[in-house]
């Protein structure tokens, strides 16, 4: 999927992408109800939220600071006044009868994101805006034969809608700038993220035109993606849609797309003839949001450190390569572990390539993850068994049988005497005692005269089977380097 | 004192205090006035829905209890500088939330509309010990200027049967007229509380706008609406005020400006006063009658100190053009959570959503609300927005720059409330861009977001129909316009007067 193969050769891509996230905050945008995913319907509303008569909203002072913390993470214009707005139409899952939204004056003006393509390079992708806005409830239309169901408990969620600019040129910048956002957003804590529950969902605008033009083709808009893998799939489809059409002497209609990820295509929702007049205007029971910048200065101080930043620091001070440290920093809790250890005074690479390595395909073989399971396995243990691995007490087999285990008890292994206990058990100890390791050579010496003769004649490529060879024999425990010693001595 | 014995709400607490009488009497006595003078095709039509009588007599025992036993606990440490109030019977206007009791706003669409919680003034008032008689009817959704809006059917003016009580706030003036009670609620988005007050021969006060919650008031326009008391006199508007004015954090709207007791100064002489009469309120439109009137009042402020200088509001004639456009807008989108789905009428046999919505709505809302929310809709359509919306708040800020420039100049500004008298119920139902200008000198005071006032200065010679003076001031003035309307009073009793037939105000 490289960018530079995938070109086609007549029609650049365009796109441009606007996403929802939805702020984590323990109340609504405009209510106290709670704002817990997965209760039953229609359980967490109150007056506000099911827009009763004489109800009026009071904003959530928790998402002006997700928003303007958002702002600060991509160094964007934070408007000292934005503006609520009334978004007008009729739905029964819209209790109002308008949305309260953010529409001329947003709270987040223009700021920047920066994001990593496959060769390396990386590219500034622009951010128009990010205003606030209200989620509606939920339709529920297969619950009840013949019926609409109305679950109200979304109804008032808040949310952060974060528009680009037309700045993306291919699906693979799309989906690179979606990971981004999303693990800036999940890095900032302005939301959790949870793209199955919908708390990160985007709206794509694409459109196509013939190399070395400058206006833009038509466009359509593909609504409510919630996954990487979804987004990718769709604009692969919509993109060879619209060649097809352009290339059949066709013109692309301005219009709504839905995708449908079990056919992998996208439908006709709605065309712009249909767009309905939203009548905007600014919503009278609520007062211009008022930022007092010294408040945004002293949010600024709070910032935790950026996924951008902690990228560029784990290069500068580790001397990992990109493709590591887009595994270490892929979460906050893998990157503090990762850090951990490097305090307990291992080698960073060494860290590294068993973090990536066995213990990535453990945790993915056990089907855990970091950000769900902070500590699959102790620290303690973990440094443990590096040190053993260091000090040549394992082998690095050995340690991964030892490792295997870990996982697979973690409630039987808890402290480093449970764990030197179970290396004696499984008779694992890396032995060095010279006795032992030239007993084991004297014998594959005499086992294989044929290959010791072309060692001898200085075929060195051989001596890896021959310590291997002499591995078995130990049933892995002899110091594989030691063992190259005591050969090279005997021979 | 007999069955139409009518009291002022400071009556009532003295009287109260001093053990004269008991909440249950008092509750009874409004009881029986109501029952006796609301009712049935002679009868006012104040009162959209009753409470059970025997509950609000049960409420007036218990108050009457607990003021006895706080009456001999001499170790109760009772605030004296606040009067208690409780146990006296209030009127709720009906767009005001009621947990229990209907609140149908004057609309079909909410006939069947038991809201789960109280509006906050609502709240307030139970706080305070009221006893809440009932909800008062009004134009459907404060829609109105005559109360003939009401999908109850009109209240009727005490001081003549055929003629309105004024509007939107029909019911509440109706029923202090007639002193079925003696303090009411009512709502002002453009005068829906001094007009009524105005044709009723009663007083009423709009406070500030954010000086009153709005919250669990359905809305009509929210940048213009504002609750506040209706009452016989000042000192009651005051005394009430008092209970329902303050800070809501439910209401973003609301201020945080700190309040006053608005009884405090009531009797702070008004020497020296300057008032300002605005050459626009005097002008060509005005019946010479209520000129004459106005001049006979004006003496009375003069005798007492003040001093008057004419003063311009030159755009206060584009007033009812840009509220007539603001209002609306606001309105239609505040009007369309009455969509049939969770709440309120629902057209029977719905086809498809569009039909559920259409005929819902075409059902359950009378002409002048569809009126309001077509022209609504219309001027914040794309392409007419800027020509009619931003165009009226242009002029909207055009009208408080000039009362702000006024102000400068003068303490409080005086004029007729209405260019007319009440007029006759179906007299200009049909007729609303006459309906609308008796709103022309009460708009503005909206659109400013000041306080305004509007007192009685007596009767018409002929019809002997009620005429109201209107007192504006600066933002917060509330206590300066309570002010000078008690000092009025002290010295006038046409806010005595009670319309023939409707019993008279209790004397010691």
């Amino acid at each position: 999927m490289s960018d530079l193969n995938n070109k086609n050769p007549d029609w650049e891509v365009v796109i441009g992408i606007e996403v929802h996230v939805q702020l984590n905050t323990r109340s609504k945008i405009f209510s106290n109800s709670a704002t817990r995913f997965g209760a039953e319907p229609n359980t967490q509303i109150g007056p506000v939220d099911l827009g009763l008569p004489g109800s009026l909203p009071s904003l959530n002072q928790e998402v002006l600071k997700k928003a303007v913390l958002f702002g600060l993470s991509i160094n964007a214009k934070i408007n000292p006044i934005s503006i609520f707005e009334r978004k007008n139409y009729f739905y029964p899952d819209l209790p109002k009868g308008y949305q309260i939204s953010q529409f001329k004056t947003p709270i987040i003006g223009p700021g920047k994101l920066e994001i990593n393509l496959n060769n390396n390079q990386t590219k500034i992708i622009n951010i128009t805006r990010a205003h606030l806005e209200e989620d509606a409830g939920k339709s529920i239309h297969d619950l009840i034969p013949y019926k609409t169901a109305i679950d109200l408990n979304r109804a008032g969620m808040p949310l952060l809608e974060i528009v680009s600019e037309p700045d993306l040129r291919s699906p693979a910048e799309a989906v690179s700038y979606l990971k981004t956002l999303h693990e800036l957003v999940t890095a900032i804590d302005i939301t959790d993220g949870n793209l199955q529950e919908g708390s990160f969902r985007a709206d794509l605008n694409i459109s196509i035109r013939p190399w070395g033009q400058e206006k833009f083709g038509t466009r359509t808009e593909i609504k409510n993606i919630n996954s990487f893998r979804f987004a990718e799939q769709a604009l692969n489809y919509e993109i060879e849609r619209q060649i097809h059409i352009l290339e059949s002497g066709g013109k692309i209609t301005q219009e709504t797309r839905l995708f449908d990820s079990d056919k992998i295509e996208t439908r006709s929702m709605r065309s712009k003839e249909d767009a309905q007049d939203y009548r905007y205007f600014p919503d009278p029971d609520l007062p211009p949001v008022v930022l007092d910048m010294s408040w945004v200065q002293d949010l600024a101080q709070t910032l935790p450190e950026l996924p951008s930043q902690k990228r560029a620091r784990f290069k500068n001070n580790y001397c990992l390569n990109p493709d590591e440290i887009t595994q270490l920093t892929k979460s906050k809790e893998i990157s503090e572990y990762f850090e951990n250890l490097v305090k307990l005074n291992h080698e960073p690479k060494i860290i590294s390539n068993w973090l990536n390595g066995e213990f990535l395909a453990l945790l993915n073989k056990n089907n855990l993850n970091f950000s769900h399971n902070p500590e699959p396995i102790k620290i303690n243990l973990f440094s443990e068994l590096l040190h053993k691995i260091k000090n040549k007490t394992l082998s690095n087999s050995a340690a991964k049988q030892i490792l295997a285990e870990l996982f697979s008890n973690p409630a039987l292994i808890k402290t480093p005497e449970d764990l030197n206990n179970l290396i004696k058990k499984l008779g694992l100890e890396q032995v060095s005692d010279q006795n032992f390791l030239e007993k084991i050579i004297l014998q594959i010496i005499q086992d294989n005269p044929a290959q010791i003769q072309e060692l001898k004649s200085g075929k060195e490529k051989i001596m890896g089977y021959l310590i291997g060879q002499a591995m078995k024999l130990s049933q892995g425990k002899a110091n594989p380097a030691e063992l190259k010693e005591v050969l090279l001595r005997l021979i | 004192m007999n069955n139409l014995t009518c009291f002022t709400l400071a009556q009532s607490a003295k009287l109260l205090a001093e053990g004269k009488i008991s909440s249950q009497e008092l509750v009874q006595i409004s009881l029986n006035k109501i029952q006796q003078l609301d009712s049935g095709h002679q009868g006012l039509n104040s009162f959209i829905t009753l409470c059970d009588p025997a509950d609000l007599l049960a409420q007036a025992k218990l108050t009457d209890q607990e003021r006895f036993k706080n009456k001999n606990n001499l170790n109760k440490n009772l605030d004296k500088n606040i009067l208690d109030l409780s146990g006296i019977p209030i009127a709720q206007k009906d767009l005001f939330c009621t947990q229990n009791i209907k609140t149908s706003c004057g609309s079909k669409i909410l006939n069947n509309f038991i809201s789960p919680y109280d509006a906050t003034i609502i709240k307030k008032s139970k706080q305070a010990g009221l006893i809440m008689m009932g909800k008062t009817n009004m134009d459907e959704f404060a829609m109105g200027s005559s109360g003939e809006n009401s999908f109850y059917g009109p209240s009727k003016n005490p001081w003549n049967l055929a003629y309105s009580p004024g509007g939107s706030s029909s019911g509440s003036a109706s029923a202090i007229a007639a002193g079925l009670v003696s303090i009411a609620t009512g709502s002002d988005t453009g005068g829906s509380i001094r007009q009524p007050a105005s044709f009723s021969g009663i007083t009423g006060i709009k406070p500030t706008y954010g000086r009153v919650s709005r919250y669990g008031m359905v809305a009509f326009a929210s940048s213009l609406d504002q609750a506040g008391p209706m009452a016989r006199t000042a000192e009651d508007c005051a005394l009430l005020l008092n209970i329902l004015a303050g800070h809501d954090v439910l209401d973003s709207t609301s201020s945080t400006q700190p309040l006053e007791n608005y009884t405090a100064n009531l009797n702070k002489p008004i020497k020296n006063l300057k008032i300002g009469l605005p050459k626009q309120f005097f002008g060509a439109g005005i019946d010479p009658e209520i000129k004459n009137k106005i001049q006979d009042s004006l003496k009375i402020f003069e005798s007492l100190g003040a001093e008057f200088i004419e003063v311009d509001l030159p755009h206060n004639d584009l007033a009812i053009s840009a509220y007539y456009l603001i209002a609306p807008a606001e309105a239609s989108s505040n009007l369309s959570r009455f969509d049939g789905v969770r709440f309120g009428y629902r057209c029977e046999n719905p086809k498809d959503l569009k039909d559920l919505y259409e005929r819902s709505r075409a059902e359950g809302f009378g002409e002048e609300v569809k009126r309001r929310i077509l022209i609504g809709t219309y001027v914040l359509s794309q392409g007419y927005f800027d020509a009619y919306y931003l165009k009226a708040q242009k002029i909207r800020r055009l009208i408080s720059e000039d009362f702000q420039k006024v102000f400068a100049q003068v303490d409080l500004i005086m004029g007729p409330t209405c260019p007319s008298t009440a007029f006759k119920i179906g007299e200009k139902i049909h007729d609303p861009l006459a309906l609308y200008q008796s709103d022309a000198n009460t708009v503005a005071v909206n659109l400013a977001g000041l306080p305004g006032m509007s007192i009685p200065i007596g009767l018409s010679e002929e019809l002997k129909l009620p005429i109201g003076l209107q007192i504006i001031g600066p933002h917060f003035s509330e206590s300066l316009l309570l002010n000078a309307a008690h000092q009025f009073q002290l010295n006038t009793n046409f806010h005595l007067q009670i319309a023939p037939g409707f019993g008279e105000l209790f004397h010691e």
